[in-house]
């Protein structure tokens, strides 16, 4: 109780006022937030690694508390059958190679830790974590260290890794990034050549030059400007080639048009020897551009890998009962409608099917927001995609690939993205007619000065097209979109679609989920109710005690409300659904459902009002307590609620679980426009009403049932803790436990917009300037180079003032 | 002034091998971490109380400080 404003050590978010867990770190106790930060922190302490707090610069992601079964599940990629897809060997014999993705880096220090943590362990020969790109690459010493080892090792101290298959996309996405990178240097070292010739050429018509010497500069020029035209410009042809196929004008037929006549007319003054040659204007030109060209593909690359990686790590591997009763593991693409799986605590069923043997509870919480898991008995269906809880089940598939429940969700998913309004289809089709009108003008232009004579108009022709090249008309928003798009990185924001933040910016409402979003989609006892004259301690720890031999998420949370444990129980009984029952001093206790824990004859009023799970406590006489339980809500969500508020949004919180407990969230956290025990499709429906009455909205969720609502909504955002396929769909990714950055993330669209704004203002106003004066021939191709290129230099200097930590987008 | 007929081709040549080195980096992957390195000389890997990497790990910690 004493630290009531403390924030965590480990993660920085508040501590929850009754709990006091502590890690002592440097000799010193830190207050942590929850028993699954206290364990990292620990962790840390254990292997001296405490440096880490000293040299992070942000706090670490919140720790989730495993369950044991889950880190039993990393067992799997110890498979070799698995291994075949992300382990490649190497020459020596035992060493395996793996590529992995940590889920939880945010700054350099955590780079630092794991390196430090895991490659001090025994049979591990290198272990490098890429920082830009979050991957990490693991040798091992196959004979010494299992490969689940290494990543149990990354799960202690609180991040995530994910064995990744780096054959396919990755080299793809390499071999595009160093040919941009070669055709980057060709153009900037040959610009900066041909500049040099230039000056002394230009300095040379104002002080006289020698004939020969201007002559030599001139070829020396075309030297080094022939490759950065034919090899570093080749992108902007392909792509106003394809244009031109189409019939479409994009921004790179001007582009191409402009560099390929102004090549070729500087060539053959060249040639004749005449004065007018322009290569420095034209590599300058190649140069910006590509520059432009090479971020956009980098911020591109980095959002896309990480989303695609984690599609990939749903189920792999499920365990077949030959008719013989013999366990197999196969991949889970060769199950067949018939088979009979084996799914353990803590595994993902593979497919859909029927319960043949065992009765469990079941997670479905990711298919349908139900926040409790459900019983599973003989004979009744399960859905591929939810987790085991209790006990093991055998299953008898019935349904595989595309006609499981989760493909359907997944096609629903697919409809809506299609139907998505297609914003950038739009700004082509703006660029195509800006481009169009160009084009017109630059004709007209020339007609007017063919008088004159054609050598003239040609110039003029080209000096149009240049100076008034759309080019900070087309930076204008990418360069501004990626800078934000940086800095919202650094805040824990990835952005995965372009038009997200400019979206964002316009939003109206913001539509909630509950289970998962909103809370943390895990257990906590919300208050004790004390029926008999037993103290209120030993109360809570008679349940901790009962309950600790369980796995049920209803347990733990009993579990973890107790701070210590001081009581031990004795022949504790679990009764699948029901509860437990043990004995603690020679008294027989029961804990569990009402009707199960209460003793025969005994009544217990329960507060209806609460509409939360009860548990009740009791021995064969008396009852002794009942325990309300509900799901936690992130600490941050009454402050992201109220912030958006005040910042003019409507807040409209969506859930498919039950009316009152929904009703409940709402009125904790203010929010007055709420509907509970909606399904998927109803969800739908109201996010598309919402949008007939125009507004803009942006959905944030977590889950597969979301999914159809995310690609619905303008703009999605998901939990990064949630499921793969919410995030692979989504226009952004949270990636901390935290909901804060999305206040953050719409400050920063706002302030992208007004950024944009300017930079498109200020591009029109330079093309309305220039083109009359170019159009009179009072612009020199090689001032329209310089003009073009200090008004793209600007658009990119004024995005790049998003990058530079603002005070007025501070979080919250 | 003829002096610059050697000198530019001269430049030129310097040209090509500058292209060639950053040919050679890019294909050696030195533009694969644009931020880490720069954070990684700043931590501290000499520190008596971290344990050593792989050899020295893997035998016992000779007792330095306590």
């Amino acid at each position: 109780m004493t630290n009531l404003l403390a924030a965590c050590y480990h993660c920085g978010l508040e501590v929850p006022p009754q709990s006091n867990y502590s890690v002592c770190i440097d000799d010193k106790p830190q207050p942590m937030c929850c028993p699954g930060c206290a364990a990292v922190a620990q962790a840390i302490v254990d292997n001296q690694l405490t440096d880490y707090y000293r040299y992070r610069s942000a706090p670490a992601i919140t720790a989730r508390e495993l369950v044991p079964a889950e880190l039993q599940q990393l067992t799997i990629f110890d498979n070799p059958k698995l291994q075949q897809q992300f382990v490649t060997t190497t020459a020596q014999d035992d060493i395996k190679e793996a590529s992995l993705i940590l889920e939880g880096i945010v700054c350099a220090a955590c780079v630092w830790l794991n390196e430090r943590h895991v490659g001090s362990l025994p049979g591990v020969v290198e272990f490098r974590v890429n920082y830009t790109t979050h991957r990490a690459t693991v040798k091992w010493n196959e004979t010494r260290i299992k490969l689940s080892d290494i990543l149990q090792a990354i799960t202690a101290i609180g991040y995530q890794a994910h064995p990744v298959d780096a054959q396919r996309q990755e080299l793809v996405h390499q071999r595009e990034r160093y040919r941009a990178l070669r055709r980057l240097a060709v153009a900037g070292l040959g610009a900066m050549q041909v500049m040099m010739l230039s000056v002394a050429l230009y300095a040379g018509t104002y002080y006289g030059i020698d004939a020969t010497l201007a002559q030599f500069f001139r070829w020396v020029s075309l030297l080094v400007a022939t490759p950065v035209v034919l090899y570093a410009a080749l992108p902007f042809y392909r792509s106003a080639w394809r244009d031109l196929r189409l019939r479409r004008l994009g921004m790179d037929v001007p582009v191409a048009l402009s560099i390929i006549a102004a090549f070729a007319a500087s060539a053959y003054a060249t040639v004749l020897q005449q004065s007018d040659v322009y290569f420095d204007s034209i590599t300058m030109f190649i140069f910006f551009l590509l520059s432009g060209r090479y971020l956009e593909m980098q911020a591109r690359h980095r959002a896309g890998e990480t989303a695609e990686a984690l599609v990939k790590l749903i189920p792999a591997m499920a365990t077949r009962l030959a008719p013989t009763g013999l366990e197999q593991i196969i991949p889970v693409s060769e199950l067949v409608p018939g088979d009979v799986v084996r799914v353990k605590p803590g595994e993902t069923i593979p497919a859909d099917g029927k319960v043949r043997a065992g009765t469990s509870s079941v997670d479905e919480s990711l298919l349908t927001g139900e926040s409790l898991p459900v019983r599973k008995l003989h004979e009744q269906l399960v859905i591929g995609g939810s987790v085991n809880i209790e006990s093991p089940l055998e299953i008898l598939i019935d349904k595989v690939g595309a006609d499981t429940v989760l493909a359907a969700i997944q096609r629903l998913l697919d409809r809506a993205q299609t139907e998505k309004p297609d914003i950038a289809r739009l700004a082509d089709k703006v660029a195509s007619y800006f481009v169009a009108a160009l084009f017109i003008v630059a004709l007209g232009v020339g007609a007017l000065w063919w008088s004159s004579g054609p050598l003239q108009a040609f110039w003029i022709v080209i000096a149009v097209l240049v100076v008034t090249c759309p080019c900070a008309l087309s930076l204008a928003t990418p360069v501004a979109l990626i800078a934000a798009t940086g800095r919202l990185m650094q805040a824990g924001v990835l952005t995965t679609r372009g038009h997200a933040l400019e979206t964002l910016a316009r939003v109206t409402h913001v539509v909630f989920d509950k289970t998962g979003t909103l809370t943390y989609a895990r257990l906590r006892v919300d208050a004790v109710e004390i029926c008999s004259n037993l103290a209120r301690e030993q109360i809570i720890q008679i349940a901790a005690a009962l309950e600790r031999s369980s796995e049920h998420p209803l347990a733990q949370a009993i579990v973890q409300f107790a701070p210590h444990a001081s009581v031990h129980a004795t022949d504790c009984l679990a009764t699948p659904g029901a509860g437990m029952e043990g004995t603690i001093d020679t008294v027989r206790y029961r804990i569990g459902r009402p009707d199960f824990a209460v003793p025969a004859g005994k009544q217990v009023s329960l507060d209806t009002t609460r509409q939360q799970t009860a548990i009740v406590l009791a021995d064969t006489a008396t009852v002794h307590a009942v325990f309300y339980l509900q799901d936690e809500l992130r600490p941050d969500a009454v402050q992201t609620v109220r912030t958006l508020q005040t910042m003019g949004v409507q807040v409209v919180l969506l859930s498919g679980d039950r009316h009152a407990v929904v009703a409940q969230v709402a009125q904790q956290l203010g929010i007055h426009d709420w509907r509970g025990a909606v399904l998927p499709q109803e969800k739908l429906r109201q996010v598309q009403q919402l949008q007939a009455t125009g507004a803009v909205v942006a959905m944030l969720g977590d889950g597969v049932n979301d999914a159809p609502v995310l690609a619905a909504a303008q703009v999605s955002i998901a939990m990064g803790s949630g499921t793969q396929l919410a995030q692979a769909s989504s226009d952004m990714v949270l990636l901390s436990e935290r909901l804060l950055p999305v206040v953050f993330a719409l400050r920063m669209a706002r302030l992208t917009q007004r950024i944009i704004r300017q930079n498109l203002a200020w591009a029109i106003l330079y093309n309305l300037l220039a083109l009359p004066l170019a159009a009179m021939g009072w612009i020199a191709p090689w001032m329209a180079g310089i003009g073009m290129s200090a008004s793209s230099l600007l658009v990119v200097l004024n995005a790049l003032r998003l990058r530079r930590p603002n005070e007025e987008i501070t979080l919250a | 002034m003829n002096i610059l007929y050697l000198l530019i081709p001269l430049g030129l040549v310097l040209l090509g091998i500058a292209l060639w080195a950053f040919m050679w980096a890019v294909r050696s992957g030195q533009f694969e971490d644009m931020e880490g390195p720069a954070h990684r000389m700043l931590m501290d890997d000499d520190d008596p109380r971290v344990p050593r990497r792989q050899k020295s790990a893997e035998k016992p910690l000779p007792d330095e400080n306590k």
